[in-house]
């Protein structure tokens, strides 16, 4: 396997333009994040006042000191519903694949600090993503618990139509935690503190609880709820105390006497659980021979530049090395083998739009892979297939069809980045999260829509026009410049939804990275995903039970 | 010549004189206790026989067991080594008389110079004098002064049955010396019941100077030059070196004639030691002799390129000594430091422990007793070796040793090697001005680690425990996608005080670096070497010991790039001999103080009542006795206090959780007064 022979120079002045404009995006994702740290400590007088650790805190104290953390949609919820600036995003849970113990496990905080780490519509469709990554890669779950319950201000049907689905959704948490159970994905929790109704179950569903002297509040309905419902008066430590449960109730298995304790005796549940499997590398790890730090000036500034998407494979596959399959047959879609972290990958990317030959080259290409059992890494950045009466007698809706059938079907895992463009059916195409890959991940640069803003203001155009022809309208001036606003709302409001900060909150993608990240989170991702594979769990019908 | 040596002793200097054994073409027997059974002596040595259990009193003290262990080897020669029996003349006479070679002087010269009393008076005659005094059976003022203007001022009044300073004065001239007679003999009357007193010359900054001797069979007595050994804690010497700073030729001179002259008037063999005071105007006075091989004995090897145990060897056999008495003039300048498994910060705290890695980088000798992997036990004198340096001169001597001491690694074990190089870079032993007293007369912060070498030390340390404890590649080691998690490390040292030290230390990491709480390391390397098996198992064993990993960082910390190495044992980490070990993961203590409420565990019987109501009770005393399915339950209290309702009597049936105490804790008022107390 030969290494690729960069083009890209990273002392030209091109190259510095295209970093500093990347840097400047990675810095409004690094800005958001810092507000929701501002956040939680501005929460940390209160925190001390109690003796509890802030959630960040104690994630610290959870993972295992020197491992990677990637973290999993972080933006959540960004400039959504109550937030603003990012300050209350993130879907009021810290979550991420850490390791723990030395075990890889999808580790989930809830950020009590953030309003009280209440559910509501973003902490619910986080919380579903999750679990279908813990259930989909096998991962252990550990929750570090706190939470408010239902967000009774936002579950007001009155802003969102929508917004009653909650209680269902909810639901579904509960049940897939069931499902988890029963799948022998252990799910250690650590209830800290304020889990009333709701939060009751997801502490209650989990198969080993720890509990925390002073701190454990776990029950149906809270003092003020029961005294509203039945009269009854009693404290919250009475009702559902650490002690009560440890020694009456028996809904919880270890007793921590506080926060770091917990934390500790959750580790050692983790390290009481098989160890993960080797998957052993098939060539010696190389390191790429370009920098991943160079992606930060691989993507143009200047959207209508193309990118040689080879560019980006020399920066993070081992070695830089590249075996392009059918390289003469179309350029637009490039495929081809590499080894990263020591094990093969196919890769698909995107050198201009997908024709029929492309996508077939493409089809192939997933075919041979699952022969070779190559997982496959798409670096997605395309506008869509190609649209045209040439293409379409080529057949291009089959063939674009085929390709989403076989990207949806095939048994291999599916590692996705979005650098750029990823626009249409093509998003679908090259691995988005529609497809359901094991992960989607995307750079700053990163846009996802239907079509594009100037675009759709096109369309528009056009099919007004067309209406106005066949009704014999002549437009006036008014008329014209209505037309002119719609285009320009359109157009806005259609780039503003695709930026990637406002994808990644929309769940869109498991979150946005730094482009010099990309082969850390990649081989930390392409392991997640190798070790599922051998992953054994101990499956039952019902799960673990308390009786 | 001699064919079987046994040596009758332990650590370095067993290994060392079974080295010169085999340089001899002299097999060498190794004697061992049951604690030393995996010693280096023991490996060195081409036999070995154990001679008993730990105690020393039953191994290397015994004399039946070693002479039953040269019987057993057909040993036909014994070396005593140093300490031990070494200076027995018992022992030597035993040799003796079971018809084998004693590596030493005859036992009438050990006998001689073992009593203080004799071996002043056989110098005397010989015509070296130890400190001037009076001492005699009239200690009466007028006699005291008479004899105090003879030995000269300043003196000491000492109570001849005295000790701890009580009934001490310094008295430096004559007009002071009634009032120190009668304020001495008053302090002595009351201390020790006799007021009797002697007066001695006070020699206030003298040093420690001491002449190699070596004698033959064949009439030959030689001086091989001096030692200064002044550098002394609480009379144990630690920095020894040759020649001394204070010491001309001349003066090398008179002293090797005076140390010769007593070692003629015992009628000396082989190696010995003639230790002197000198005073800073050149005048010495005669100390005591050592009968045997000093410690320090190879700073005179180093610079008179001669093996005193081979000379030992060969002058037992009866071999005349072929020296050059006009070559022995001193080549260059040769220092010594003893290290000593003991702690400087906890007050010179013996430690006891395993080797976890044993690695010497630097090319100077080092006599030992060490390796990875081996025990340092409570049971002997706890010197782990003697790191020797040459040099063209004093400095280079010092500047050898001092990088010795820094890239010497002896992990596992705390050790004086920090504080013995912050010893040597003191500016008084840079320029050789020191005396007896030195040591004494510093304040004991003058050689304590600075807080920022700690700190430092600290930062590396938890550095090294991050980078090694999960195994993640330098690429990705504490990286997060997203926001910035430092990892959590709580540290523990033993301090300086009863208690360890923890600390909790963050580390984040930012743009390729590390932030160790504040402070900012890049990490360029880690290297990370595990225990291998020696192939031949008598060789010194160096790296990491088994169950242990010898590592190192590559990093630049305050603009300076250096490589720092490391040890893991366990949850230890040993940085520049400084054991921190995680507790990142230690339980918390309980904050169950108890309840006070006594309640039945289960349903049973109460079989009988130890306590009544009122009765004031500590926590774990015993309350009651139960009895359930069969089995025993014996409630004790949980608190202190008093018992305020005990609903239960003997012989009461009672159901589970069903109260049977409860305690009263005692009034606040009480532990107000016991706060203030």
């Amino acid at each position: 396997m030969q290494p690729l022979q960069s083009r890209l120079d990273p002392s030209s002045a091109d190259f510095s333009t295209n970093a500093e404009a990347m840097e400047a995006y990675v810095g409004r994702v690094r800005a958001v994040l810092d507000k929701q740290a501002a956040t939680e400590e501005a929460y940390r007088p209160r925190a001390e006042a109690k003796g509890k650790l802030l959630p960040g805190e104690r994630l610290a104290r959870l993972l295992d000191p020197g491992a990677p953390f990637v973290e999993l949609c972080a933006l959540a919820g960004f400039g959504m519903y109550d937030d603003g600036d990012g300050r209350y995003s993130g879907g009021k849970l810290i979550a991420g694949i850490g390791r723990i113990s030395g075990r890889r496990a999808l580790v989930i905080v809830w950020n009590y600090a953030i309003k009280g780490g209440t559910i509501d519509r973003v902490n619910v469709a986080k919380m579903l993503r999750l679990q279908d990554i813990a259930l989909r890669q096998r991962l252990p779950i550990v929750s570090l618990h706190e939470s408010g319950g239902g967000n009774l201000v936002s579950a007001s049907a009155m802003a969102d139509p929508w917004m009653a689905r909650i209680f269902t959704d909810a639901g579904v948490s509960y049940g897939q935690q069931a499902a988890l159970s029963a799948a022998g994905i252990p799910q250690i929790t650590v209830s800290h503190g304020n889990a009333t109704a709701g939060g009751a179950y997801q502490v209650a569903l989990s198969d080993t609880v720890i509990l925390v002297r002073g701190q454990t509040q776990l029950f149906l309905a809270g003092p003020p709820l029961l005294e509203a419902g039945t009269g009854e008066k009693a404290t919250a430590e009475e009702l559902g105390g650490a002690e009560m449960h440890a020694t009456v109730s028996g809904t919880g298995e270890y007793f921590a006497e506080d926060d770091a304790d917990a934390i500790r005796m959750a580790r050692q549940v983790v390290s009481q659980l098989p160890p993960d499997p080797a998957v052993p590398p098939r060539r010696p790890i190389e390191p790429p021979r370009y920098s991943p730090d160079e992606l930060l000036g691989a993507f143009p500034a200047d959207r209508k530049v193309p990118v040689d998407i080879r560019e980006i494979v020399a920066r993070v596959v081992d070695g830089s090395r590249f075996d392009e399959f059918e390289p003469m047959v179309d350029a637009g879609t490039v495929c081809g083998t590499a080894y990263l972290g020591g094990h093969l990958v196919g890769i698909i990317g995107n050198n201009g739009p997908i024709t029929p030959s492309g996508a077939n080259k493409a089809c192939t290409f997933i075919a041979t892979c699952e022969q070779w059992d190559a997982p496959i890494l798409f670096l997605q950045n395309t506008t869509g297939f190609l649209v045209g009466t040439d293409v379409e007698r080529r057949g291009q809706v089959k063939h674009s069809a085929k390709l989403i059938q076989a990207v949806a079907n095939t048994r291999l895992p599916k590692l996705t980045i979005l650098v750029g463009n990823a626009y249409g059916a093509g998003n679908y195409a090259m691995g988005a999260t529609a497809l359901k890959p094991a992960f989607c991940f995307a750079w700053p640069s990163a846009r996802q829509a239907a079509m594009g803003g100037a675009q759709a203001r096109k369309v528009m155009e056009i099919v007004t026009r067309g209406k106005w022809a066949r009704k014999g309208i002549e437009p006036d001036d008014k008329a014209e410049g209505k037309l002119a606003q719609t285009g320009q709302m359109i157009e806005m409001g259609l780039e503003m939804i695709s930026e990637s900060m406002a994808c990644s909150a929309r769940l869109m993608d498991d979150g946005i990275i730094d482009p010099r990240d990309t082969r850390r989170v990649l081989l930390e991702l392409l392991a997640t995903v190798l070790e599922a594979r051998e992953r054994t769990p101990v499956t039952s019908s019902w799960g673990i039970q308390r009786y | 010549m001699i064919r079987t040596l046994l040596i009758a002793n332990r650590g370095e200097i067993a290994a060392r004189i079974a080295e010169a054994a085999r340089d001899l073409g002299i097999r060498s027997v190794a004697v061992y206790s049951d604690a030393d059974a995996d010693a280096r002596h023991v490996r060195v040595a081409d036999r070995a026989v154990r001679i008993g259990p730990a105690a020393a009193a039953a191994s290397y003290l015994s004399i039946e067991a070693l002479l039953d262990a040269a019987r057993r080897t057909g040993a036909d020669a014994v070396h005593p080594g140093y300490g031990f029996l070494s200076e027995n003349a018992d022992f030597a006479r035993a040799v003796t008389d079971a018809g084998m070679t004693f590596v030493g002087p005859p036992a009438d010269a050990i006998a001689l110079m073992g009593d203080k009393r004799t071996a002043k008076e056989a110098a005397t005659a010989a015509g070296v004098h130890g400190v001037p005094g009076y001492q005699g059976d009239d200690d009466s003022d007028e006699r005291l002064i008479a004899e105090a203007s003879a030995i000269g001022f300043p003196l000491m009044v000492k109570a001849t049955a005295g000790g701890g300073g009580r009934g001490m004065r310094v008295v430096h001239d004559a007009a002071a010396l009634p009032d120190a007679l009668r304020s001495a003999r008053a302090e002595a009357t009351s201390s020790f019941g006799s007021g009797s007193l002697l007066l001695e010359r006070a020699v206030l900054h003298a040093r420690h100077v001491e002449i190699q001797v070596f004698a033959d069979t064949h009439g030959t007595v030689l001086s091989l030059g001096e030692r200064d050994c002044s550098l002394q804690r609480r009379n144990q010497k630690v920095v020894e070196e040759a020649p001394s700073p204070a010491v001309t030729p001349e003066l090398r001179a008179a002293m090797g004639e005076a140390a010769c002259a007593v070692a003629r008037a015992c009628g000396y063999v082989g190696a010995g030691t003639v230790e002197f005071l000198l005073e800073p105007d050149g005048r010495f006075w005669f100390l005591e002799m050592n009968t045997r091989l000093q410690v320090e004995h190879p700073v005179t090897e180093e610079v008179t390129m001669l093996d005193l145990v081979q000379l030992q060897l060969r002058v037992a056999a009866g071999e005349a000594l072929a020296i050059d008495p006009e070559a022995l003039a001193p080549q260059g300048h040769s220092i010594e430091v003893r290290i000593y498994a003991e702690d400087p910060d906890r007050g010179f705290l013996p430690q006891t422990g395993r080797i976890a890695r044993f690695d010497l980088s630097h090319a100077v000798r080092f006599d030992h007793c060490v390796g990875a992997g081996a025990t340092v036990s409570p049971h002997y004198d706890p010197m782990l070796g003697k790191l020797i340096a040459h040099g063209q001169d004093r400095p280079e001597a010092l500047r050898r040793l001092v990088g010795a001491l820094e890239d010497l690694v002896l992990d596992g074990v705390v050790t004086n090697q920090a504080w013995l190089r912050r010893l040597l870079q003191h500016p008084d032993v840079a320029s050789g001005e020191v005396t007896t007293r030195s040591l004494e007369s510093w304040p004991a912060e003058v050689l304590a680690p600075s807080a920022e070498e700690m700190a430092e030390t600290r930062a590396l340390a938890a550095l090294a425990r991050f980078a090694t404890i999960s195994g993640t590649p330098l690429d990705r080691l504490g990286w997060r996608s997203g926001r910035n998690v430092p990892a959590i490390l709580a540290l523990e040292t033993p301090g300086t005080g009863q208690s360890p030290v923890t600390t909790t230390l963050a580390i984040t990491r930012s743009a390729g670096r590390f932030l160790v709480d504040e402070t900012p390391v890049t990490l360029h390397a880690l290297h990370l070497t595990p225990h291998t098996p020696p192939l031949d198992p008598t060789w010194d064993r160096y790296g990491p010991a088994e169950g242990a990993v010898a590592g190192s960082l590559d990093v630049t910390l305050s603009g300076v790039r250096f490589t720092v190495p490391f040890t893991v044992d366990g949850d230890t980490v040993w940085v520049r001999g400084v054991p921190f070990t995680d507790v990142s993961t230690r339980p918390a203590a309980s904050a169950d103080g108890g309840s006070g409420t006594i309640a039945a565990p289960l349903d049973g019987v109460v079989t009988s009542v130890f306590v009544t109501e009122g009765a004031a009770v500590e926590a774990g005393q015993l309350l009651l006795v139960m009895e359930a399915m069969k089995m025993e339950h014996r409630m004790v209290a949980d608190i202190d206090g008093t018992v305020a309702e005990l609903p239960v009597r003997a012989g009461d049936q009672v159901t589970t959780r069903q109260l049977l105490a409860r305690l009263a804790p005692p009034p606040p008022e009480t532990l107000a007064a016991e706060g203030s107390a």
